[in-house]
C-alpha cells in the first residue's frame, strides 16, 4: 500500500489544518521538519472543510490550502467540501 | 419583483462554466488547422472534454490566491532584508549554494514559463489550455522571485550578476539547458511528460522541498520563502503532469508504449539533473536536515514507486532506469561534488573540503559508500591543498551527447569503473555517459546530434569574446575562455581565502559589535 502525503509551510492556518487532517485521519504519520510538515496517510489522506473551520474557528474554503501548501503525493480530487488524494494501488 | 439571493455555485459547477463553457470549437478553421501539433507524436485523443483539473482552479480564484502568495513572499524578502539576513546564514559557504541555484534554477523556470505558454495555446481541450496558462504565469513569477530573492546577495558577494549571459555558455549550466532545450523542440505531449512528471514530479520535490527545508534550516529566509511559494504552485505543476499521463492512456491504448518511451527517457533524464541537487544537499548546506539518499528515497523511491503502482492498471511499468537510479543513490552527489572540486578556476562559485565533522556526518549517512570510495579521495585533496598544492584540472571536460553531465558517473556495479558509452551515427562517434542516455540517443539521433556542448564548441574557435580573430596563426582556442563567460575572477577558486570568506567575517564582527 502506497502513501498519500501533503507537506504544508508552519504557520498558523497550517497548523489548524494538520490538527484537522489528524483527526480526520487516524493512521496518519507527521513527519515534522525545519519550517515544514510532511503529513502521510496510507492510501488515502482525506481534508474535510468542516473540520479545518471547527480546528481555526472561522469559515474556510478548501482553495486557500493553496496558500500553504507545498508538496502532494496521489491521485487529487477537490470538491467545496473534501481535498482528498488517493493511489488506486 | 422578488428578489431571491441565489445560492454559490459549486466548485464543480463554476470551474465547468469557466472553463470548457467559455471555449468553442471553430468553424471558419479546421480545428486541425487551429490546433496542428496535438497529432504527429501519435498521440490518439477522443474526447479532450474528459480532461478535468482535479483542482478545478479558475482564474478567478487563481488571481486572488496568487495574489495573497506574492504578497506574503515580498513581505518576508524586504523584513529579511532590511535585517541584514545576509548576515545571519550559518557561514559563508552558504551562499555559495545560492550561486549555483541562480544560474542553473530561474532561466529554466523562463523556459518552463515558455513552454507553458505554448502549451496553453496548442492543446486543444480548454481544461489543459487554463492549467497550462496558469502554470506559464506561475513559472514566470518563479523565474521573477527567485531573481530577486537574491538580489541582496548580489549586493555583498561575488559571481551572481552574469547568471543570464552564462546559462547558454558555462559548460556546467549546459545540463539543465539541455534538459529544456530537448523538452520544448519535442511535441506538446512528450512535453508535458518531460516538466509535468520528470521535472516537478521528480526534481523539483526534491529542490523544493527538502533542499529549501535546508535553506530555511541555514538560516536563509530568502531562499525558503521564495522556494516554498514557488512549491505551492508544483503541487498543482505536478497534478497537471500525472493527469495528463493518466489523461493519454485513457483515451486510447494505442498511447501506451509512447507513453512509457516517454516515460522511461525523461525519469533519467531527470535523475541525472538531480546529481547537482545532491551535492547542494550533501556538500553546500553547513547544516544539514537529510542526505540527498534519504530525500531520495522518501521523494523519488516511495514517491515515484507509488505513482508507477498507480499506473500499473493502464499498463505502465516501472522505467527501466529504477533500478539504476537506486544504485547511484549512494554516489552521485559524491561524484558531483569531486567533479567540481577539480575545477576552482571554472565555476563562479567556491568549493572546499568538508570539514572532519562533516566527513563524519556523510560516513554516517552513506555507510556503504563514503568511507570506502570517497572519504579517500577527499582527504588526499585536503592533504595536498595544505602542501600547497590545490588540486586544479584545467582541461576541459567530456560530456554525455545527451544530458551534457560531464562525465563522472561509474558503471553500474562496479563504482571504481567510469561509464562510458559510445554510437556511431553518421560515420561520427558520440558519447555518452549511460546506458539511458545512450539509448535515447539512439532513439532520436537527428535530434542529439546538434547538442550545445562548449568543449567541442570552445576548440571549434565558437567561444571567444567579441574582437578575438579566430583565423589568426597564433590563436589559441578556449585561452580567453573567462571573459568568455564574464567570470568575475573574485569568485574563483577555493572558498578558503576568498573575499567571501573574508567580508562576511568582517561584517559579521561588526554586526555584533560597536
Amino acid at each position: 500500500m502506497s502513501n498519500a502525503f501533503i507537506a504544508f509551510q508552519k504557520n498558523d492556518d497550517s497548523r489548524c489544518i494538520v490538527e484537522a487532517i489528524l483527526e480526520d485521519n487516524p493512521n496518519a504519520m507527521v513527519d515534522d521538519q525545519p519550517s515544514m510538515v510532511k503529513i502521510d496517510v496510507p492510501n488515502r489522506l482525506v481534508i474535510k472543510r468542516e473540520t479545518v473551520e471547527e480546528k481555526m474557528g472561522r469559515s474556510f474554503d478548501l482553495q486557500e490550502l493553496q496558500l500553504h501548501l507545498i508538496t502532494i503525493s496521489g491521485n487529487l480530487d477537490e470538491t467545496d467540501d473534501e481535498f482528498t488524494l488517493s493511489w488506486n494501488s | 419583483m422578488d428578489m431571491k439571493a441565489t445560492k454559490k455555485l459549486g466548485l464543480k459547477e463554476r470551474y465547468s462554466l469557466m472553463t470548457r463553457d467559455l471555449a468553442w470549437d471553430t468553424t471558419y478553421q479546421k480545428m486541425e488547422d487551429v490546433f496542428p501539433q496535438t497529432t504527429y507524436e501519435g498521440i490518439k485523443i477522443h474526447d479532450w472534454d474528459k480532461w478535468e483539473d482535479p483542482f478545478r482552479l479558475t482564474m478567478d480564484a487563481y488571481w486572488k490566491y496568487q495574489s495573497e502568495k506574492e504578497r506574503k513572499l515580498y513581505a518576508i524578502l524586504d523584513g529579511f532584508n532590511q535585517n541584514n539576513g545576509h548576515l545571519s546564514v550559518t557561514d559563508a559557504r552558504y551562499i555559495n549554494v545560492l550561486k549555483l541555484f541562480l544560474g542553473s534554477t530561474p532561466p529554466l523556470e523562463l523556459m518552463a514559463a515558455r513552454g507553458f505558454s505554448m502549451m496553453g495555446r496548442q492543446m486543444n481541450g480548454a481544461g489543459p489550455r487554463v492549467a497550462c496558462q496558469m502554470q506559464a504565469v506561475d513559472e514566470y513569477r518563479h523565474f521573477q522571485t527567485q531573481i530577486h530573492s537574491i538580489s541582496n546577495y548580489n549586493k555583498y558577494y561575488n559571481g551572481m550578476d552574469e547568471f543570464a549571459h552564462q546559462q547558454s555558455r558555462m559548460w556546467y549550466l549546459s545540463d539543465g539547458k539541455s534538459f529544456f532545450d530537448d523538452a520544448i523542440t519535442a511535441g506538446p505531449f512528450e512535453f508535458m511528460v518531460a516538466i509535468g512528471f520528470a521535472f516537478e514530479y521528480v526534481l523539483t520535490n526534491i529542490l523544493f522541498v527538502p533542499f529549501i527545508s535546508g535553506a530555511a534550516y541555514n538560516g536563509d529566509m530568502a531562499a525558503m520563502t521564495v522556494g516554498f511559494s514557488a512549491q505551492s504552485d508544483e503541487a498543482r505543476h505536478m497534478t497537471l503532469g500525472l493527469e495528463c499521463i493518466k489523461f493519454m492512456l485513457e483515451q486510447d491504448p494505442d498511447n501506451l508504449p509512447i507513453v512509457q518511451r516517454w516515460i522511461d527517457k525523461w525519469t533519467w533524464r531527470g535523475t541525472r539533473k538531480l546529481a547537482a541537487v545532491g551535492m547542494m544537499m550533501d556538500y553546500m548546506l553547513p547544516k544539514r536536515i537529510m542526505s540527498f539518499k534519504e530525500a531520495w528515497e522518501m521523494y523519488v523511491e516511495e514517491n515515484g514507486g507509488a505513482l508507477f503502482k498507480d499506473l500499473a492498471r493502464y499498463g505502465i511499468t516501472i522505467p527501466k532506469c529504477f533500478g539504476q537510479t537506486i544504485e547511484e543513490k549512494e554516489h552521485v552527489s559524491h561524484q558531483s561534488w569531486i567533479g567540481f572540486y577539480m575545477k576552482p578556476g571554472a565555476t563562479p562559485f567556491h568549493t572546499w573540503i568538508p570539514t572532519p565533522d562533516e566527513m563524519d556526518w556523510l560516513s554516517e549517512k552513506y555507510p556503504n559508500t563514503f568511507d570506502k570510495y570517497y572519504r579517500p579521495v577527499l582527504e588526499f585533496f585536503d592533504a595536498q591543498e595544505k602542501a600547497g598544492n590545490r588540486f586544479d584540472n584545467k582541461t576541459a571536460p567530456m560530456n554525455c551527447q545527451v544530458c551534457v553531465s560531464t562525465m563522472k558517473f561509474n558503471e553500474p556495479g562496479d563504482p571504481m569503473e567510469m561509464c562510458f558509452r559510445e554510437s556511431i551515427y553518421k560515420g561520427e562517434k558520440f558519447h555518452t555517459c549511460s546506458d539511458h542516455c545512450k539509448e535515447i540517443f539512439d532513439n532520436e539521433p537527428e535530434k542529439y546530434i546538434q547538442t550545445f556542448i562548449s568543449s567541442h564548441q570552445v576548440l571549434q574557435g565558437n567561444c571567444e569574446p567579441e574582437g578575438v580573430d579566430v583565423n589568426a596563426p597564433d590563436f589559441q582556442p578556449g585561452k580567453q575562455i573567462l571573459d568568455y563567460w564574464k567570470l568575475d575572477k573574485r569568485a574563483l577558486g577555493d572558498f578558503n581565502g576568498s573575499e567571501d570568506q573574508k567580508n562576511f567575517a568582517a561584517w559579521r564582527e561588526q554586526a555584533t559589535k560597536n
